[in-house]
């Protein structure tokens, strides 16, 4: 009895020093941020990049010694795609966790819903998904930012080159989704800046099979050019009877066209389809000298060797959303007015996954038409266009 | 205009074949059991996605892949009907209507934990240049599916008229006792007629994909249009099926070309509500017939 608790002391004292080392080496207090994603439900294919994105970012984070020796601690909370849970998470992070700041949602509607809270509680949201009035307009959201690129800066980045090209009369293919009725509403309204037409508009739903009559009547139409804003199978369907009905006019996608496995479903058919896509999925064919280059090839290779999967646009979205409050924790330490202020004033040529991001008080976003470059597919792979 | 309405009409019976099959799907249960067994479209996501299993992931030959993926579907429909249909033979109709759906929803389950969430896609059954028709293009595989359809509809017919399996598979769902009392098999009746329409459903899936690409969640949907179309035709009525089915895919077509796409599923249902209104039982079944039925 007397040589069995002797054993327990002498390991509890050896338990009991290595822990002490273990918070000697980190001796100061972790920088908790929360991270509100979308990991399950119908918004998971975006929630689950930013997920394991978030998780590697705090482990290489960590492994360097933290932020200025305070090792970081993301809290991930699963939104299940849906609001309302979104909400209920926000506040226990708030709460509960006592977090700095909250990097996600991951959808635009999680993300508004969390507007008026994170005003309330006066701590920053750095959402990842891509709706305008997330950050608009920016003196109702004093708190709010968030790192997707613009859908609008996707068009004018389109139509900019569109113009280039002599093309003025342009047929629109819409999916009846949210992503797709943003997408028909920035293409409308923007077309007069560019001098661009409109004179068909037509829509398909999310499942349906073919689209070969709605391309028929923009054939039809006297469209120089047709332009496609849809995420999901329907873009491949499209590019597959636009190839099929040999329509004789350029297809143009949205910046929802950015994955290999839309080449490889669609083909042959995908052969001169112009996007413009964010530089994250064409980084090894930039120059040595773009400043994002270096960042995106070590995010995309250490993504790939973790997790054997490519991390897409999403992923960069939490990349951006990540580093830009470490940045601002480096800089200022735990203050959450500090940190906004910094997010607002000090990011300024900063590079990301996104962009080149440039937040002043009137954009919370930073992001361009310049954050995309113009990519045509070209021998089953990406190929830039000048 | 003419080539205009040509592409337009070919579109829709491609897309009508689909509906066609699945519509037919539904009639042979529900002729053998009056189940409407709403797992119908997730039969032909089966098809798709098998076949690409077999063709492009094990890259076995052709027709290796097509008799392996039908195999498959009636393993699917038979272990359906032996596990969740046969152990509550004598269940309220409506009660076995829901299992259909529970079984609908499992199977996506297991659709989406093997597959996962992204399209597949295999090439058409034939490379080539697609057919010119009066200006009108027609991808080849559009009349594959057209074909294919057509030919599942003959030997259906021929089956169910000239066969006794079929023959006997009608006395079921006439009258099951007296059926029983001729010494048919009842339980096994009910039983093929599972595996019968999952293979049917799988035919059209198998067909399709290389036009419409397939993922784990397109059955829903399918079960749905498949569904008006054997409304519209009547229930139970093969010939009403392919009617309904070619019906709905051109009436959609049409809609989306000669008046919106943003219309085109609002106005198939508007005509199938008319058509209910003025003949309840459907196109092609009688009032007589109507009355016969248990649901």
């Amino acid at each position: 009895m007397k040589r069995a608790s002797g054993k327990f002391f002498v390991v509890s004292v050896a338990v009991l020093s290595v822990c002490l080392l273990c918070v000697n080496a980190f001796a100061k207090e972790p920088y908790k941020i929360g991270a509100l994603l979308a990991v399950t439900g119908p918004a998971s294919f975006l929630g689950e990049p930013e997920k394991n994105t978030a998780l590697m970012l705090q482990d290489q984070i960590n492994k360097t010694g933290g932020i200025n020796g305070h090792p970081l601690e993301i809290i991930i909370e699963d939104t299940k795609s849906d609001e309302t849970s979104a909400v209920l998470s926000a506040k226990k992070l708030l709460e509960n966790d006592k977090v700095l700041a909250i990097i996600g949602p991951s959808t635009t509607g999680e993300s508004m819903a969390l507007v008026p809270i994170m005003n309330n509680a006066k701590t920053p949201l750095v959402s990842c998904a891509a709706g305008a009035p997330i950050t608009q307009p920016a003196n109702e959201r004093y708190w709010i930012f968030k790192t997707p690129q613009y859908d609008t800066s996707a068009v004018e980045a389109i139509y900019g080159y569109m113009k280039k090209q002599g093309i003025s009369k342009v047929g629109i293919i819409t999916i009846s989704t949210g992503f797709g009725d943003a997408g028909k509403k920035a293409l409308q309204s923007i077309a007069p800046k560019y001098g661009m037409t409109i004179v068909a508009e037509e829509k398909y739903g999310p499942k349906d099979s073919d689209m070969t009559t709605q391309l028929t009547k923009i054939k039809v139409s006297g469209a120089q050019a047709v332009i496609n804003w849809s995420v999901g199978p329907g873009q491949v369907i499209v590019t597959k009877n636009w190839y099929a009905l040999r329509m004789g006019i350029p297809l143009y996608q949205s910046h929802g066209w950015g994955s290999k496995k839309n080449i490889e479903l669609a083909g042959k058919a995908a052969e001169g389809v112009i996007a413009p896509l964010g530089r994250l999925v064409v980084w090894d064919k930039l120059s040595d000298k773009n400043p994002q280059k270096a960042l995106l090839k070590k995010y995309t290779q250490d993504y790939e060797a973790r997790y054997k999967s490519e991390p897409g646009t999403f992923g960069g979205h939490a990349y951006d959303s990540i580093m830009m409050l470490v940045d601002a924790l480096k800089k200022v330490g735990p203050d959450k007015k500090k940190i906004r202020d910094y997010m607002e004033t000090k990011i300024k040529n900063w590079p990301g996954t996104g962009g080149i991001f440039n937040m002043s008080k009137n954009d919370h976003c930073g992001l361009d038409k310049n954050a995309f470059e113009m990519v045509v597919v070209k021998n089953g792979d990406w190929s830039l266009l000048k | 205009m003419l080539t205009v309405f040509l592409q337009f009409l070919f579109s829709g019976l491609t897309v009508g074949a689909v509906y066609a099959l699945v519509a037919i799907g539904f009639n042979i249960t529900y002729n053998a059991t009056s189940i409407i067994n709403l797992a119908q479209g997730e039969f032909v996501v089966i098809g798709g996605l098998m076949m690409w299993f077999f063709s492009e992931s094990l890259k076995l030959p052709f027709f290796v892949s097509v008799a392996l993926t039908i195999i498959t579907a009636g393993i699917v429909g038979l272990l359906m009907e032996r596990l969740t249909i046969k152990p509550l033979k004598n269940a309220d109709l409506l009660l076995m209507i829901m299992i259909t759906i529970a079984v609908s929803i499992v199977l996506r389950g297991i659709l989406m934990l093997s597959f996962g969430k992204e399209p597949y896609v295999y090439p058409a059954f034939t490379e080539g240049e697609p057919v010119n028709v009066y200006g009108a293009i027609i991808q080849q595989q559009a009349l594959w599916v057209i074909g294919i359809t057509g030919f599942c509809i003959v030997v259906l017919f021929l089956f169910f008229k000239k066969t006794m399996m079929g023959k006997a598979m009608l006395a079921c769902a006439v009258n099951p006792t007296a059926a029983k009392l001729v010494g048919i098999n009842v339980s096994q009746m009910v039983m093929f007629s599972f595996v019968l329409s999952a293979i049917v459903g799988a035919i059209g899936g198998m067909a399709i994909t290389p036009i419409s690409l397939m993922e784990y969640d397109k059955g829903p949907m399918l079960a749905v249009k498949g569904f008006c179309a054997a409304i519209m035709g009547g229930l139970g009525s093969n010939r009403g099926a392919v009617l309904g089915g070619f019906l709905i895919g051109v009436l959609e077509s049409m809609t989306a070309g000669y008046i919106h796409s943003g219309s085109k599923d609002a106005v198939a249902l508007v005509i199938l509500l008319l058509i209910l209104f003025l003949k309840p039982s459907g196109l092609f079944v009688s009032k007589t017939m109507l009355q016969l039925r248990k649901f």
